[in-house]
């Protein structure tokens, strides 16, 4: 059961940004609904207004600019896993959204609404972290980047300012010889676990990243395993893998809840990270 | 209904004009109304089911514009200028569609409650991929829940569906 509320459909990320400023915290931006919606249904938070952004023009293709790719945060889950130039440079973007929840909330969420809504247990932010992804905030007169990796603030909460709309990821085209993938495992509807890893394979391994997600309040970057894998050479970083693995999962911030405890969710990134190294490689 | 009856002067209401299996459907709704609810209590189609209320079962899974959504968590003035379809729309002049038809003969539904949400996901399936690998019919039907059946005849069901329908096209 929903709640009363009065919807805006601004015509301009101009607009947008204004009715944000204007109505702060009893306003909300509503895109997708997908997990908006079940928060307002449960009761969890109640809003006046919805913004509804949909009209917005201009934020709901992938185009490429700059040695980017460039996402409009109004992309559905099911327009990015049938786009085909992410199919080909990006596939374990691809692959990821291939498996986003289920069929009907890849059709109508949106990537932007995703990440806006930083439910802990989400798949998306986690590779974009390790891809170094950036974002685009936008208000009424002004723009700005936010690195993914500086995005995912706490559970439910992000770096946009109140009257900041996201618009756009930039993901940066992967060079000839970037790999990259993403896992996740859990047993409830939602991810345990995710866990992203970025590199370069030129004879060793370089520019490594590796993110973890669900596993806390936020995904995050985990530089101390990126840097036992930095520099190594394809059989070596293979034999220090394992080290790494424990080393992300010391540093993934893991919480004990329904979806499994500390100790566990520590030891599924571990498992994770090893898979999605060897998967990259291959 | 009385609720529509009565329309307070601050009431926001939002004109939806849509077609609803075929027809043309204009009707106004509040902003916070549910696709499943007016579909359900105002036009009277109770084909779609509401169980879980999270986007998770598919009870509720209508198509828009061919494609499956889940009604208990769409609003409803979403579907303006857009094609609903419900499972009361499926049969065309009297005749069962091959899915409704193959659903009877290989028994994929026992007590029917996620059977129109089942149809449904699984007509958005085949008309985007007409000969679908069971590997692919089970991804797009992973959103789908049954309790009676263990899937096995829904995907059988499914299958036959698949094969009659790519015989006649």
């Amino acid at each position: 059961m929903l709640r009363r509320f009065r919807l805006e459909e601004p015509e301009s990320v101009a607009e947008a940004a204004e009715l944000l400023g204007r109505f702060g915290e009893s306003a909300k931006v509503y895109a997708g609904g997908t997990e908006l919606l079940l928060a307002m249904k449960e009761g969890l938070v109640q809003y006046e207004r919805l913004i509804n952004v949909k009209k917005l023009t201009g934020l709901s293709d992938v185009t490429s600019a700059d040695g980017a790719f460039v996402i409009g945060a109004l992309c559905t889950h099911h327009q990015l896993e049938n786009s085909p130039v992410l199919k080909d440079k990006l596939p374990a973007l691809t692959k990821l959204e291939q498996n986003v929840a289920n069929v009907r909330v890849r059709q109508v969420g949106t990537i932007g609404g995703n990440l806006c809504f930083a439910e802990p247990h989400a798949d998306p932010g986690t590779l974009l972290i390790a891809l170094g992804a950036k974002m685009i905030a936008e208000k009424a007169s002004s723009k700005r980047e936010i690195a993914a990796e500086d995005f995912f603030v706490d559970a439910y909460e992000t770096a946009l300012q109140a009257d900041e709309v996201l618009t756009k990821i930039h993901i940066p085209v992967p060079v000839p010889n970037a790999r990259s993938a993403y896992l996740k495992f859990g047993y409830l509807e939602r991810p345990s676990v995710g866990v992203a890893v970025a590199f370069n394979l030129n004879g060793g391994v370089s520019g490594v990243k590796i993110a973890v997600g669900c596993a806390g309040p936020a995904p995050r970057r985990v530089a101390e395993a990126e840097a036992l894998l930095e520099g190594k050479s394809k059989d070596e970083a293979l034999r220090h893998v394992a080290e790494a693995g424990a080393s992300a999962g010391r540093a993934a911030q893991a919480i004990s809840d329904l979806h499994g405890s500390q100790e566990y969710k520590e030891h599924i990134v571990g498992v994770l990270l090893k898979r999605a190294f060897q998967s990259a490689l291959s | 209904m009385a609720k529509a009856m009565i329309k307070h002067s601050d009431t926001q209401w939002i004109p939806v004009s849509f077609t609803l299996n075929g027809r043309l459907q204009e009707i106004e709704v509040e902003p916070h109304e549910l696709l499943l609810d007016v579909v359900r209590d105002q036009l009277g189609l109770t084909g779609a089911k509401l169980s879980c209320d999270v986007e998770v079962c598919g009870a509720c899974t209508l198509l828009v514009d061919g494609r499956p959504v889940s009604a208990c968590t769409t609003l409803a003035f979403e579907v303006r200028g857009r094609s609903v379809l419900t499972i009361e729309g499926l049969a065309q002049d009297g005749k069962l569609h091959p899915l409704q038809e193959a659903f009877i003969e290989h028994g994929g539904f026992q007590c029917g409650f996620c059977t129109p949400g089942m149809i449904l996901a699984a007509k958005a399936l085949l008309d985007e991929n007409p000969n679908p690998s069971e590997a692919e019919l089970k991804h797009f039907m992973h959103g789908n829940i049954c309790r009676c059946t263990g899937y096995k005849k829904i995907i059988e069901s499914i299958m036959a569906a698949a094969k009659k329908m790519r015989a006649k096209a």
